[in-house]
C-alpha cells in the first residue's frame, strides 16, 4: 500500500481542523469500505483522520420527534437497540441483511451511507470513469449483470449497493452534517447523487463535510424491506425494495407510502409515481404486482440484466404486501 | 505511530506503520499465526478475532486502530494451553462433529462463533447459518460446523 499520514481526532474541531489542513484527506469509520479500498489503490487520500474517537457521534437518541442516530454508531448497536426494534423495525431488517455479523460490528453508520459501489470495474483495474475520471466505462461493453437499470448515463452505470440508505429514505430521514462553513442538515434524498458526467462524485457533501447524525422522523406507517440476493444471506442486493405505507382505518386502501428501491439504481432511488398511483388502492397482491412493475417501467435491460428488472418488480411487490400486514 | 494492545491478556507496546493490519501484525510481529489470512478483504471471515469482546475482521482493522484495545485470538481461548493441552469445549465439538477438513478457516469459525453464542444468535441451525454466513468454508464443512456450534451452544460438546 501506498504510505499516507493517519490522524486522530477525538473532538469535532479538531476533526474539521485536520480535514482544512491536511487535505486531501479522508475520514475513517469502521475502514470496511475505505481502508479495503486503499489497499486495493482505489482510494488514495494523503491523510485519513480516525473520527472513532468522537464521543459525541456515537449517541443514539430517541425523541417524540425523530429518532437521532450519531454518524460513528455501528451497524450491530444500531440493530440491537430497543428504540429501532420497537419504532423502527425496518432499519433492523435492513442492516441485519447487510454484510455480516463482524462487518457490522466494525462498520459506522455515517461511512454505511457513504459505501462506495461494488462494481467490478471500479475495484479492479480495467477502464473506469468512477476510479479514474475520462478513463471510459468497461461496463458498457463487458459484463452489465450486476450494473444500475436505473439513473445510469453513458459514463457510469454502477449501482448504489447500501441496504440501509435504501430503508432511511422510505423514512424521509435527514442528514446533519459539520463542516468549515458552519453545520446544516440536508434531506437524506439529496445526498446521493447519479453518475450524470461526473461520475467520480457520489454525494453531494463539500470538502471536508462530516456526516454527525442522522435524524429519522417518527413515525407510525406500517414498514418492511425486501432483499433478494445471489444467496440467501451475506451478499449485495440483485434488487431490493423499502416500503412504509400507511392504510385507510376504515376502507383499508392506502393513505400515504414511500416506495424506494435498492440494488438497481446508481443512488437509492425513490418511485413517487408509485406513490401516486397507489393511493386510494387495496392492498392486494394484483394492485402489488402492478406497483412493482410501474416502479421499474423505465429500467434498462442492457444485454445480462433484464432478470433483475424482474426481481425488483418482485421485491417492490413483496415489501408492499409484507408491509400491509403489519399492524400500524 | 506507537500503540497499546492487550493481546490474549498480555499488554503489548509497539510500533506500527498506519498501512499495516492488525491482521498482519498479529501474524508477522507477534507469530500469532492462528487467525488466518483468507482474502485480505472482508470477504471470508478467516481472519476473526475479538476486539473489545466483539468479533471483527483483522484484515479490515488498520492495526492503529487497535491503540488501547483488548484482543483476543484463537491461541487465547480458554482451555488451550500448548500444542497438546486441553480443547476448548467449541474445539472439541468441531472435532466431534467433523466441522473441519483441511481447517483453514477453523479459527476465523471458532472465534465467530464463540461470539455468535453469546450474542444469542444460536439459538437455532437457521440463526446459526445466519450470523455465520460471514465466515466462508472452501471445504464445504458447513453442516458440521453448524452442529458443532449447536451441540456447543445446548451445553454438549
Ligand atoms: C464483504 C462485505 C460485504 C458487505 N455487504 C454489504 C451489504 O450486503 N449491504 C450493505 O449495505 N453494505 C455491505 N457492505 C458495506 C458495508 O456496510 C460498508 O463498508 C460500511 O457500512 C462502511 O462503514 P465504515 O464505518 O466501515 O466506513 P469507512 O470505510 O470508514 O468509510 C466509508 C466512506 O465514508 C467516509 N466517512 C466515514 N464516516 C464519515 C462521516 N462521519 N462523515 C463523512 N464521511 C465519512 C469515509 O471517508 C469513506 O469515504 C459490505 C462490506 C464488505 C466488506
Ligand atoms: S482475510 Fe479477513 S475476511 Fe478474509
Ligand atoms: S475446513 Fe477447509 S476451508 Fe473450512
Amino acid at each position: 500500500m501506498y504510505p499516507f499520514e493517519y490522524r486522530r481526532a477525538s473532538t469535532l474541531e479538531q476533526a474539521l481542523r485536520m480535514s482544512a489542513d491536511l487535505a486531501p484527506a479522508a475520514f475513517l469509520a469502521g475502514g470496511t469500505t475505505l481502508y479495503d479500498l486503499m489497499k486495493l489503490g482505489v482510494e488514495r487520500p494523503v491523510t485519513v483522520i480516525d473520527v472513532n474517537r468522537i464521543p459525541e457521534l456515537s449517541h443514539l437518541r430517541l425523541s417524540r420527534s425523530a429518532l437521532v442516530i450519531g454518524s460513528g454508531v455501528r451497524m450491530s448497536d444500531l440493530a440491537d437497540a430497543r428504540e429501532v426494534r420497537e419504532s423502527f423495525p425496518i432499519i433492523r431488517e435492513a442492516l441485519l441483511a447487510g454484510a455480516t455479523a463482524q462487518i457490522r460490528n466494525m462498520a459506522s453508520i455515517g461511512g454505511n451511507l457513504l459505501q462506495r459501489t461494488r462494481c467490478t470495474y471500479f475495484r479492479g483495474t480495467h477502464p473506469c470513469n468512477k476510479r479514474v475520471p475520462g478513463s471510459g466505462c468497461s461496463a458498457r461493453e463487458g459484463i452489465d449483470e450486476g450494473q444500475a437499470v436505473l439513473g445510469g448515463s453513458e459514463h457510469c452505470t454502477a449501482v448504489y449497493p447500501g441496504d440501509l440508505a435504501t430503508a432511511l429514505l422510505a423514512l424521509d430521514a435527514a442528514v446533519d452534517v459539520l463542516g468549515p462553513d458552519g453545520a446544516r442538515s440536508l434531506a437524506l434524498a439529496d445526498l446521493h447523487r447519479a453518475p450524470g458526467d461526473r461520475p467520480e462524485q457520489d454525494h453531494t457533501l463539500r470538502p471536508g463535510e462530516l456526516i454527525t447524525a442522522v435524524r429519522v422522523p417518527a413515525t407510525r406507517m406500517r414498514q418492511a424491506y425486501t432483499k433478494l440476493r445471489p444467496r440467501e444471506s451475506y451478499s449485495f442486493a440483485w434488487a431490493s425494495a423499502a416500503v412504509t405505507l400507511s392504510l385507510h382505518p376504515d376502507t383499508a386502501t392506502i393513505e400515504q407510502s414511500r416506495v424506494v428501491l435498492g440494488g438497481l439504481a446508481t443512488r437509492p432511488w425513490r418511485v413517487r409515481a408509485v406513490e401516486d398511483w397507489l393511493h386510494g388502492r387495496p392492498l392486494v397482491e394484483a394492485v402489488a404486482l402492478e406497483a412493482g412493475r410501474l416502479a421499474l417501467r423505465d429500467a434498462e435491460a442492457g444485454r445480462h440484466k433484464a432478470f433483475r428488472i424482474d426481481l425488483g418488480t418482485r421485491a417492490v411487490a413483496d415489501a408492499l404486501l409484507r408491509a400491509g400486514e403489519q399492524h400500524e | 505511530m506507537q500503540i497499546k494492545v492487550t493481546v490474549n491478556a498480555e499488554p503489548t507496546l509497539m510500533d506500527v506503520d498506519p498501512r499495516e493490519s492488525l491482521l498482519d501484525v498479529l501474524r508477522e510481529r507477534l507469530q500469532l499465526t492462528g487467525t488466518k489470512k483468507g482474502c485480505d478483504h472482508g470477504h471470508c471471515g478467516a481472519c476473526t478475532v475479538h476486539l473489545d469482546g466483539r468479533r471483527v475482521l483483522s484484515c479490515l482493522t488498520p492495526a492503529v486502530q487497535a491503540d488501547d484495545t483488548t484482543v483476543a485470538t484463537i491461541e487465547g481461548i480458554e482451555g488451550i494451553e500448548g500444542p497438546d493441552g486441553e480443547l476448548h469445549p467449541l474445539q472439541e465439538a468441531f472435532v466431534r462433529n467433523d466441522a473441519l477438513q483441511c481447517g483453514y478457516c477453523t479459527p476465523g469459525q471458532i472465534m465467530s462463533a464463540l461470539a455468535c453464542v453469546a450474542e444469542g444468535n444460536a439459538g437455532s441451525d437457521e440463526d446459526i447459518r445466519e450470523f455465520m454466513s460471514g465466515n466462508l468454508c472452501r471445504c464445504g464443512a458447513y453442516v458440521g460446523i453448524v452442529a458443532a456450534i449447536r451441540s456447543y451452544a445446548a451445553g454438549q460438546p
